[in-house]
């Protein structure tokens, strides 16, 4: 069971995303909790609109609800043209526990300490994750609450303001089959309707630009991964070296026992700044990369939308001179080109607006991460070189 | 070093003019055909601190090998080889030299007194390389050797004569670079036929160019003189201090003719004489450059061992050795003062597959590692030797560091039939380790020799930590590599030039962050990994006197019980009644009654030693530590530095986005 507070939260949030806040809908997540698998999120709206009951209430929800309004928000017709924010992936506990498991397995071969430390440094993790996992859900529902129109979704709503158990059903094996199979009729319909020939220059840039990004950020994003990890393995093994330091220390009987101490203590200290430079990194560098990432496979599915609403244009285009040349159901015909027309304008006015107003937000939060990440990092080399200067003189001094 | 200007056309001729061919041509040159080229002072001009004539000769190592490999043929004996190779080698000393030396490090520099070398055609053709890097080193001493050359060189030499001049002339540089292809091609060749050989150890080894300049005395005579002298210079030696630098050869020879021309002038029997005069002076060894010849499996590395006196007016004598000459001199020490007590400081282990790896993997990056690990071992191994205050007055040691060529150490080729044997005695060793059973009456052997296991497993423990440290910081540089590439990619594809830019310098940044880790990790290694990995050498070699102490201790106790037997035998003599025995037994007893009370006095000196040892090991290793570790841990902070100033640029570009 693991339960946050207020004000180490307040670090973390909206480190991806820079939201307008409006005020007449503050959302946040002030708690959860961690029971196995299963967080439980605290969600607390604060409110002026009129279309909620009570100014202020908080309801329990967990991870599937929230996929649950996702999808109810992709799925709804209205919002075709909409940039939906990305739902938060599920919330994995599995590498820190691993890992745990496997400390617990190695723990004969450490110093008591050596263990501690470990375990200490394990718990970090975890609740590191823990700590991410309940932003990423916060930052998705921020985001729909500073949307204009998603805003007003009665679904967002409801799931904000029913104090009971949505009682969300999990998705079951046919429904999970579904999906999969939608997502490959998607896939196979992204092919057929590229040959369509883009009407709107704008769009067959953005089209271009997200499909070379998204592959792009996808690349850096692993990589960022693997160079956290990294520095997180050289933490590690600060760790074990300066537990090895101190216990050759402990049976050093020369003057070659405050050498060693000293070295074990700096160890001990450069490990933590390390480990600090591994958790600064994930948190500004790799976590924005990876919340891009969704973000604009988000951006690639409007495009899809627009682009299958322009192909069902040009199909009712041809249905319609058939029906001219038959002269059989032409005002049905009519209609429907007329829908679809409409249906296609629409997205693409929403749609181009949704895409410039994202192009601006990716900027400022990449400036305020980059920004953040370097101040970080010089703060946390000059916390080395502190360490390591105060140990070299100290040796010297000897 | 305008003079010396020859340039070679081909790397194998310049080889062998540098060896003969004196920067003069006329006057240093030395008849190839006797192999003996001299060098005359004259032909530089500027001559050494030292008196010419004496200081001025050299045997080049380059002579014996010569030799040798004629040798072989003949059959002739090294010694004899070296009578006629101080014939053949000229001695060559550039009186320059050491001015030069002084005045520039300049390889150019040193082209100018190459010339003053020698000769010996042999060594330049197969080792092109070294010889340069000798003679830039020891060109005021003159004297270059090569190695294993030729026999043929000697012969060729003569014909080649007129090219060696030429050569000779060339800078150093030029023929470093293509030399060394030739060069180890002949090599290889060489060196097979010298396996072929067999036993000709001696032939084999090539030398190691000595700087000493030796009187017209054999090379042997030298380093025997010096063992004498030795003992009585011990103060001098003692303080000496060894640094042994290895380098590739190309990479390094700038360094090296940087160091080296510190050294200078002395003679090895000359050198003795003054030796012994000046006391105080410090040995400093360097081991340069060595010499690999990238032939393949056939392929040695030498390592040029430069030894300095400055007390000695910069006296230094550069000496190759072998790998397994090293080896042969532990061996020797450890035979001679390990059953003493001593603490003998335990050279780098021998590795197959390592070697194998770099002979056959030539440019990778883990077999440089391999080699500059080992270089950095040998010449932390040498320096532990010269400091010790015993140990540099053996003989052994003198001759290892002047003389010009050793004897092969044959018994410390790896599955080699002595090798073999050596393996069964080590093994018999420690079966008996594991018998004596030793009631231990001293509290101070016993908490040490726990100490000193215990400290074994934690160093060793602790060499696992940093060796693992190594690699995860050699995945953080290639994981920072491939994320700068690909922050770079992103940069291109970012469509907002202001973020484009910046990503683009972030990628910079995670560029040289690469190459900082990189160089941290080679750091780990030199400076961390390689400092534990000494101290579980010498722990282990602390342990083995405490194992000799223990032999002494049994040999005493079975001394006494053979001592009691004796006794018995008498007394029931005396009780038979058999007066003719009884004689007999009573001098038994009384030779008995001296071998213990002799036995019970070696094991007191050798406890006393040991002790002394432990204390004076211990000492050193505190002083040791401290020191690598502050190395150590300056090289991290310099790279802390180097970051901030990386992100500080950075951070700009990063506020610029707009």
């Amino acid at each position: 069971m693991t339960s946050i507070d207020e004000s180490s939260k307040e670090k973390l949030r909206s480190v991806s995303v820079d939201l307008n806040n409006d005020a007449s809908l503050l959302i946040d997540i002030p708690d959860a909790l961690c029971e196995r698998d299963k967080v439980k999120f605290t969600v607390h709206t604060k409110t002026t609109l009129s279309s909620f009951q009570k100014p202020e209430f908080s309801v329990p929800r967990q991870h599937e609800d929230f996929i649950w309004l996702h999808d109810t928000l992709v799925e709804t017709e209205d919002y075709a043209g909409l940039i939906i924010p990305p739902a938060p992936p599920k919330p994995d506990f599995e590498s820190p526990r691993e890992k745990m498991h496997k400390l617990g397995e190695g723990e004969a071969t450490m110093t008591k300490e050596e263990y501690t430390k470990m375990k200490q440094e394990l718990e970090a993790e975890y609740l590191a994750v823990f700590k991410k996992t309940v932003q990423v859900h916060e930052v998705f529902l921020q985001r729909l609450s500073s949307h204009p129109i998603l805003s007003k979704d009665r679904n967002f709503q409801i799931f904000l303001e029913y104090d009971q158990d949505l009682s969300v059903r999990r998705k079951n094996a046919k429904e999970m089959f579904g999906g999969f199979f939608k997502n490959m009729v998607k896939s196979a319909d992204e092919v057929l309707i590229s040959g369509i020939k883009e009407v709107d220059d704008f769009f067959e840039q953005e089209k271009t630009f997200l499909l070379d990004y998204y592959s792009k950020i996808k690349d850096s994003t692993a990589k960022a991964e693997k160079m956290t990890r990294s520095h997180k393995s050289i933490a590690d093994d600060y760790i074990h070296i300066s537990a090895t330091l101190n216990s050759i220390s402990a049976e050093d009987s020369t003057g070659n026992k405050k050498n060693l101490d000293k070295l074990s203590d700096l160890f001990e200290k450069l490990r933590k700044v390390e480990g600090r430079v591994a958790s600064d990194q994930e948190l500004k560098l790799t976590e924005l990369l990876r919340y891009y990432m969704r973000d604009i496979q988000a951006a690639k599915d409007l495009l899809y939308r627009r682009a299958r609403a322009l192909a069902d244009y040009e199909n009712s285009n041809k249905a319609l001179d058939k029906a001219r040349l038959k002269s059989k159901d032409i005002p049905q015909a009519e209609e429907h080109q007329q829908h679809c027309l409409q249906k296609f304008d629409k997205l693409s006015e929403s749609g181009k607006k949704e895409l410039t107003s994202f192009k601006g937000r990716r900027v400022v939060a990449f400036r305020k991460n980059l920004i953040e990440m370097a101040e970080l990092e010089i703060k946390h080399a000059k916390n080395n070189v502190t360490l390591l200067q105060g140990c070299i003189e100290l040796l010297k001094s000897n | 070093m305008d003079d010396p200007l020859i340039e070679p056309i081909s790397s194998q001729t310049e080889n062998k003019p540098a060896g003969e061919v004196v920067s003069e041509p006329s006057d240093d040159f030395v008849d190839l055909t006797n192999n003996v080229s001299v060098t005359t002072e004259s032909a530089v001009a500027e001559i050494p601190l030292d008196e010419p004539s004496d200081d001025f000769v050299d045997i080049l190592g380059s002579e014996t090998e010569a030799q040798r490999e004629e040798v072989v043929v003949a059959d002739v004996t090294v010694e004899a080889a070296v009578a006629k190779s101080e014939v053949t080698s000229v001695v060559t000393e550039s009186p320059g030299d050491g001015k030069t030396e002084s005045n520039a490090e300049e390889e150019a520099q040193e082209t100018s007194t190459a010339p003053i070398i020698d000769l010996s055609g042999d060594l330049l053709a197969s080792d092109t390389q070294q010889p340069p890097v000798s003679d830039k080193i020891t060109n005021p001493l003159v004297d270059l050797l090569s190695d294993d050359s030729p026999a043929p060189a000697v012969d060729a030499k003569k014909p080649s004569g007129p090219p060696q001049k030429s050569l000779f002339g060339e800078p150093d540089e030029d023929l470093f670079g293509e030399p060394l292809g030739a060069i180890s091609k002949k090599t290889v060749s060489k060196e097979q036929k010298e396996n072929k050989t067999a036993e000709p150890a001696d032939i084999f080894t090539e030398e190691a160019v000595t700087t000493t300049p030796s009187m017209s005395n054999t090379s042997t005579v030298n380093s025997k003189t010096n063992g004498v002298h030795s003992e009585e210079d011990a103060d001098i030696f003692s303080e000496a201090t060894v640094e042994l630098s290895l380098d590739s050869p190309q990479n390094e020879r700038k360094n090296e003719v940087t160091a080296k021309p510190s050294a200078s002038a002395p003679t090895s029997l000359s050198a003795a004489a003054s030796l012994a005069k000046p006391q105080s002076a410090a040995l400093e060894e360097e081991e340069a450059e060595l010499e690999d010849k990238f032939d393949i499996l056939v392929s040695y590395f030498y390592y040029q061992i430069s030894t300095t006196l400055p007390l000695f007016r910069n006296k230094t004598f550069t000496v190759r050795r072998r790998f397994s000459d090293f080896l042969g001199l532990y061996e020797k020490l450890s035979e001679k003062h390990g059953p003493n007590g001593f603490i003998v400081p335990p050279p780098p282990e021998k590795s197959i597959l390592g070697m194998t790896k770099v002979k056959v993997g030539k440019e990778d990056s883990s077999s440089a590692d391999f080699v500059e690990r080992r270089r950095g071992a040998l010449e932390r191994y040498l320096q532990r030797v010269v400091n010790h205050p015993s140990l540099i007055q053996d003989p052994d040691v003198r001759e290892f560091l002047e003389r010009e060529e050793l004897p092969r150490a044959v018994s410390t080729q790896a599955l080699s039939g002595a090798g073999f044997l050596k393996m069964i005695n080590k093994a018999t060793d420690a079966v008996s380790k594991m018998t004596i059973k030793m009631n231990e009456s001293d509290v101070w052997f016993e908490e040490k020799l726990q100490e000193v296991e215990s400290a074994d497993q934690q160093f060793r423990k602790l060499h696992a930590l940093v060796e693992s440290l190594v690699v995860h910081r050699k995945e953080l540089s290639l994981n920072t590599a491939s994320f700068a590439k690909s922050t770079a990619m992103l940069g291109s594809a970012e469509d907002n030039t202001a973020l484009s830019r910046a990503l683009s310098q972030l990628a910079e940044v995670e560029d040289k962050m690469e190459q900082l880790h990189q160089d941290q990790a080679a750091n780990d290694t030199f400076s961390f990994a390689e400092l534990i990995a000494d101290y579980i050498r010498l722990l282990g070699a602390v342990r083995g006197s405490f194992d000799h102490r223990m032999k002494v201790w049994q040999r005493w106790q079975d001394a006494q019980a053979m001592l009691q037997k004796k006794r018995e035998t008498e007394a029931k003599l005396l009780w038979a009644n058999k007066p003719d025995k009884l004689q007999l037994a009573k001098e038994e007893i009384a030779e008995w009654e001296a071998k213990v009370t002799q036995y019970e006095r070696d094991f007191e000196r050798v406890s006393a030693t040991v002790r002394k040892e432990v204390v004076r090991f211990e000492k050193e290793k505190t002083k040791n530590f401290k020191k690598q570790i502050i190395k150590y841990l300056e090289s991290l902070l310099q790279s802390q530095q180097q970051l901030i100033k990386y992100w500080e640029a950075f951070l700009p570009e990063a506020k610029a986005i707009a």
